[in-house]
């Protein structure tokens, strides 16, 4: 393989890694923080120990989510030279600005917390987790800021051959930042709180701490419930979206090879020939294209060959037709795994209302692997977006293959991704048994006891399983 | 004018990173080595637990500062120091999950692999960051399309690595002084004691380098910007450090190892400018903070959210540390 292709793969996998951690750590951080403020309102110590339980899987999950975030940060340079040379005065913009205003924010204030249980009054120390939480939305806010600009350049001229920022706050007010940055957050708010349920469920199936876990599962599920209809109603505008700005990836993302007639059936399944451009096998629903893509029942929907034709002539020569099955499959997994979320947080949600959530062992057992969904669902759209958007890096501007560093060897490229991937294998392995432990343990039966001030630790404190259970 | 305020940014934003995180790392290094029981090395860790995360940032944004003000340094460091910077990343994974990682199970074996990763994981990144800047100062390959084209193994030499063992010392003095001032009994006289020895061989490395680098790199003679006296306050403030251990005063000798890493951090950035990659093949070929940079406009937006942001970082950060300004004792409560 060249550096080219190796350069991608490794891209790709350091993002969808990378991705699988960032939206827990926002979701979660939300919950905690929620967890948290009803503690202090309520001073109801259920709510103390659920806050350092679920905190504990947090800080688990936050570290391998900064640690994969530098790599993140430093790869555009290593593998991507010459698209850093090209974007960097509009691109390296809001990435410098998120280690600024977010970065230190919530390393920060997170170390606090942690470490400032007795140290600080309980109002000041709770404002520290909702300041992680908001300095975590805030960076997904500049990075996809970031990202938005390679999806829908704006706020730049090219001058001698490279992208120059002329407007900061067009950046800021790209149109493709607020349908995607909804959609992000909305969808890191149903990841976090669908793997709140998912835990509970576990303990209540295990009769484990039921009181506790039955009040995470409350939360969780009501927050699951209005998180994945909004991330889906978010998910609506982004399509509306993207028929204005990359009608490409639209195309694509629905194996469209021709332009509709006046009213665009939408596409179930399909069995795409990328080879002959054509679909063999297709099931079909009538109008749903159209609504889809303008709320109404009728409006043409352009097809790849005709889009095609049409950037030949503006870009040049060349493919302009993205990988149209991974597109076409990423789409509906995403889509499937969206819907799923929304039918098993409505029925939680109705049982909880109802006071049942417990009973239903059938359901509760679904809650499990139910918490895949939101990954599942976050890195199939992750995969639809940047694959969708080939072969540009940034749309109409610059092509992929020609952003890649031009002297980095494949060797060197097959090393890095090789030495990164095994220690990414390692850190989820890692990762997963010691949540599995967390969760096992569950919540801390003596967290009060740095509430009674006469107590004293013994030295060995924080070895004896006892302290640390 | 906007390109050498952006160049002092970025020395502003290593040298936070040298100085904060240097302590961070000297006390990962410092744990598994003076810790003698599982209660000593979490009460070392414990010392950094609060602030190293946030001491990383400073390299992080000097990263992203570098991507945004000089997007043609970024690419050519960070495609040029390939291998190397893959390194770095590696032990900076490791030591960042290993702080959480390793409370989370009692079992002893857990325990001190999770130590020596962090130990790794502090001296690889102190190691490679004195190869580069001692590479930086003396020049690499640099084509005309700005495209590093050495290798490796060109970063390597005598001079690099004795930059790299002498920032490694530096930190190691800088960690057991910060040791010295958030620990107590056997563990802050252990810390002392070592410090002690660690002061006598930095001296002596750094001075080694300084020799080296009259042979190695034309800074002295070029026309650069003089450091006049700053590398001389420097090699004082590291001589001092001795005394003030001595004399009881850790506090000072703290603030002296601390001056030494500002004031050299300095002196190198001042010595570079207004290069910043310097090509061994031909003096046109290198970058300058003018070739390198962003536009005007970037720049100018950039300067107002750094200036207005960094203060808000700066007191935050030295709120942190007031929070937690006691010594971490055995008898504190030690797992988060």
């Amino acid at each position: 393989m060249e550096a080219l292709e190796l350069a991608r793969w490794q891209f790709g996998i350091t993002t969808v890694y990378h991705f699988l951690f960032v939206p827990l750590s926002i979701g979660l951080a939300y919950l905690i923080a929620f967890m948290q403020t009803m503690y202090v309102i309520k001073k109801d110590d259920k709510y103390k120990r659920m806050t350092k339980f679920w905190g504990k899987i947090f800080l688990l999950n936050f570290a391998v989510g900064v640690v994969t975030g530098i790599i993140q940060e430093f790869q555009f340079g290593m593998n991507w030279a010459d698209y850093s040379r090209f974007v960097g005065a509009v691109f390296g913009g809001p990435l410098a600005v998120e280690a600024l205003v977010s970065f230190f924010l919530e390393s920060t204030f997170l170390g606090i917390w942690i470490f400032g249980w007795d140290r600080l009054s309980k109002k000041v120390h709770l404002a520290c987790i909702w300041l992680v939480a908001i300095a975590a939305t805030l960076s997904a806010l500049w990075i996809l800021s970031a990202n938005s600009f390679m999806q829908e350049p704006v706020g730049y001229e090219i001058v001698n051959g490279r992208a120059e920022m002329t407007n900061f706050f067009a950046l800021l007010g790209n149109k493709q930042l607020w349908v995607e940055f909804p959609h992000v957050i909305y969808g890191a708010l149903a990841t976090g709180s669908l793997f709140v349920t998912g835990i509970s469920a576990y303990k209540m199936l295990r009769k484990q701490q039921v009181d506790l876990f039955k009040a995470s599962f409350s939360i969780g599920i009501v927050v699951a419930l209005v998180s994945s209809l909004l991330t889906a109603f978010a998910g609506h505008d982004q399509a509306q979206h993207l028929m204005k700005s990359q009608p490409m990836k639209m195309a694509a993302s629905e194996a469209l090879w021709h332009t509709s007639g006046e009213s665009a059936p939408w596409t179930v399944i399909a069995s795409i020939d990328p080879a002959k451009q054509e679909n063999g096998f297709q099931l079909e629903v009538p109008y749903a294209l159209s609504i889809l893509s303008y709320n109404k029942l009728t409006g043409k929907v352009p097809g790849m060959l005709e889009l095609q034709a049409e950037y030949e002539a503006k870009y040049g020569p060349g493919n302009y037709i993205p990988p149209v099955r991974t597109t076409f499959w990423s789409f509906r997994i995403m889509v499937a795994a969206g819907m799923g979320m929304i039918l098993l947080s409505l029925f939680g949600t109705i049982a909880v209302v109802r006071h049942k959530a417990e009973t239903y062992r059938r359901y509760l057992r679904w809650m499990l692997p139910a918490m895949a969904l939101p990954f599942i669902a976050n890195s199939a759209g992750w995969i639809m977006t940047e694959v969708g958007r080939q072969p540009w890096i940034v749309f109409g501007l610059q092509k992929t293959e020609d952003g890649v560093s031009p002297l980095v060897s494949a060797g060197m490229v097959a090393t890095s991704l090789i030495g990164f991937t095994l220690v990414y294998g390692i850190l989820a392995s890692v990762f997963i048994y010691l949540v599995v432990h967390t969760v096992r343990k569950g919540a801390d039966a003596d967290v009060d006891a740095d509430e009674s001030h006469g107590q004293n630790h013994t030295p060995n404190a924080g070895v004896t399983p006892t302290a640390s259970l | 004018m906007l390109e050498t305020t952006w160049f002092i940014l970025i020395t502003v934003l290593f040298v936070g990173f040298f100085f904060l995180e240097g302590f961070d790392f000297g006390v990962g290094m410092l744990t598994p080595i003076l810790g003698k029981t599982d209660t000593e090395r979490r009460v070392m860790i414990n010392t950094i637990g609060p602030f190293w995360d946030g001491n990383e940032v400073w390299l992080i944004t000097a990263g992203g500062a570098m991507f945004a003000a000089f997007p043609n340094w970024y690419a050519t460091l960070f495609s040029g120091f390939y291998m190397a910077l893959f390194l770095m990343l590696l032990a900076l994974i490791g030591r960042g999950v290993a702080f959480e990682f390793r409370s989370k199970l009692t079992n002893p074996k857990w325990r001190s692999t999770w130590d020596w990763v962090i130990f790794f994981g502090s001296l690889l990144p102190a190691l490679l960051w004195g190869v580069a800047l001692a590479n930086l100062m003396r020049g690499v390959p640099v084509d005309a399309n700005m495209n590093y084209v050495g290798t490796f193994w060109d970063l390597i030499s005598l001079y690099s690595v004795t930059a790299g063992i002498s920032i490694v010392l530096l930190f190691l003095l800088h960690g057991a002084l910060f040791l010295s001032l958030k620990t107590e009994g056997v563990l802050r006289e252990r810390a002392r004691a070592v410090a002690l020895k660690i002061g006598a061989w930095t001296s002596a490395v750094l001075l080694l380098f300084v020799v080296l680098s009259y042979f190695e790199t034309d800074m002295f003679t070029s026309k650069g910007l003089s450091p006049g006296t700053v590398p001389v306050l420097a090699g004082l403030a590291l001589l001092s450090v001795h005394f003030f251990i001595k004399a009881g005063r850790d506090g000072w000798a703290f603030i002296m190892t601390g001056a030494t890493i500002v004031l050299s951090t300095i002196t190198v950035f001042m010595l570079l400018f207004p290069n910043v990659m310097i090509s061994s093949l031909n003096p046109e070929w290198s970058l300058t903070i003018y070739n390198a940079a962003s536009n005007a406009y970037t720049l100018k937006v950039m300067t107002v959210v750094a200036c207005t942001t960094i203060p808000f970082v700066l007191a935050y950060q030295a709120w942190t540390y007031w929070v937690f300004r006691k010594r971490v004792s055995s008898t504190d409560h030690l797992d988060y």
